[in-house]
């Protein structure tokens, strides 16, 4: 099941009318354990706005004093259940709404770390050049030719290479470590580099996949001649460490690249989906 | 508009290292320990992935202020899920950037000062903060 297709479970702590609140260091703890599970939570207190009801199935805690049923004015959701916590402590009701995920059958969370690109379009001029590049099938183009991102777990985790050849800098990855890939502003200086790091992947040999597979070529024609399949690895890291710190690219992407065929025909077929992408736009 | 009838959102972070994890539990403390109600979710990355409804629901409600991570990044990670904020009523509080205090101080503070870009954005057009 694709991520897309997959239900949520929302959590609701009530400590409003009708229910006793909790200690505040339980509220936390209990908070915190269902943040690091992966739950988004909306807490109800005294005062303040929260977000209304999305039709999600949701699961509704509290310190209960007359039952909670009588907190719903209408017939209650099928999806709406309703969690006595009193005297439970933060596990117990971690435990309880884990219980009701799985009932519900509702996503599981923190089996996929969420990296991906995100596009700000702001500064996309449309160039395509992310689409070209990238050989995991993470981009597409809308039915108006437009990029977009729409696989994003597909992309390699900590990977932030399709950023470096884009020319405007519009591309993000919110959890990466610098500006402005991280969704910082964009300076001047920002755009120079970008196109430096652009320009010294074209040095390499157009880009870094054509480099690798040219490397990679030459390794195996070499492996051919000498059979000496020590020397031929030691090549390949060779070239693989140079790739790694020239696009920020993680080893482990590199080393688990499929093979330079395969390579070869992913390339071509991102490449013939942007222009396909282009032309509909002309 | 006052903060009562703004809604809250924290961002968690929980899928990456990269908020001080002091940060995050000091401004999560103060939304505990403040009475108000909220919004926490465990990472907003995963959330517009998922393309998960609670974002439209989060964007659609009027004043909103966001502790989180870059404005720009939060602004398209909302849209990406079909859920476009509105630059006049979201102010995001990048915890990358500001530590705890100042993000709690403006997170309970009852104006809101809208940051999200609008346009291409340059180090110059960044909002200068308004006076206090």
């Amino acid at each position: 099941m694709s991520l897309r297709d997959q239900s949520h479970l929302r959590v609701v702590l009530y400590e409003g009318d009708g229910a006793e609140p909790l200690d505040g260091d339980l509220r936390f703890d209990a908070i915190s354990r269902l943040l690091e599970q992966g739950f988004a939570l909306t807490r109800v207190g005294s005062a303040g706005r929260t977000a209304p009801d999305d039709g999600v199935a949701a699961v509704v805690l509290g310190q209960f004093q007359n039952g909670a049923r009588q907190l719903t004015t209408d017939a209650a959701s099928e999806q709406l259940r309703f969690t006595n916590v009193s005297g439970f402590d933060s596990e117990r009701i971690a435990g309880a709404v884990e219980s009701t995920r799985a009932e519900t059958n509702t996503a599981r969370h923190g089996e996929w770390k969420p990296w991906f690109p995100v596009i700000d379009y702001d500064r996309c001029t449309n160039c395509m050049q992310c689409l070209s590049f990238c050989l995991f099938g993470v981009y597409g183009a809308d039915q108006q030719g437009h990029i977009q991102v729409q696989n994003e777990d597909n992309c390699k985790t900590n990977c932030p290479a399709c950023s470096r050849v884009c020319p405007e800098a519009a591309i993000m990855f919110p959890k990466y470590k610098a500006g402005p890939i991280n969704g910082d502003v964009v300076t001047e200086a920002d755009l120079n580099r970008e196109k430096m790091k652009v320009d010294i992947s074209a040095l390499l040999g157009g880009d870094v996949y054509s480099m690798l597979r040219r490397r990679s070529d030459q390794a195996k024609e070499r492996f051919s001649k000498e059979r000496d399949d020590k020397k031929a690895l030691q090549e390949r890291q060779k070239c693989l460490t140079k790739l790694a710190s020239a696009g920020d690219i993680p080893a482990e992407v590199l080393m688990n690249l499929p093979s330079p065929e395969e390579i070869q025909r992913r390339a071509e077929e991102a490449k013939a989906k942007a222009h396909a992408a282009l032309a509909a736009q002309r | 508009m006052t903060h009562e009838s703004g809604g809250i959102l924290y961002c968690n972070c929980t899928y990456a290292q990269v908020l001080d994890p002091a940060a995050k539990q000091a401004v999560l403390r103060k939304l505990c320990d403040s009475g108000r109600s909220f919004e926490a979710v465990a990472d907003l990355c995963e959330m517009s992935a998922r393309k998960d409804p609670a974002l439209k629901r989060l964007a659609s409600g009027g004043n909103l202020k966001i502790a989180a991570c870059f404005p720009r990044a939060v602004k398209w990670l909302f849209a990406s899920a079909g859920a476009p904020l509105d630059p006049q009523q979201t102010e995001v509080l990048n915890l990358r950037e500001l530590d705890a205090a100042k993000a709690g101080e403006r997170l309970f503070a009852e104006d809101l000062q809208p940051n999200i870009p609008t346009g291409k954005v340059t180090a110059s057009d960044v909002p200068a903060p308004a006076a206090r």
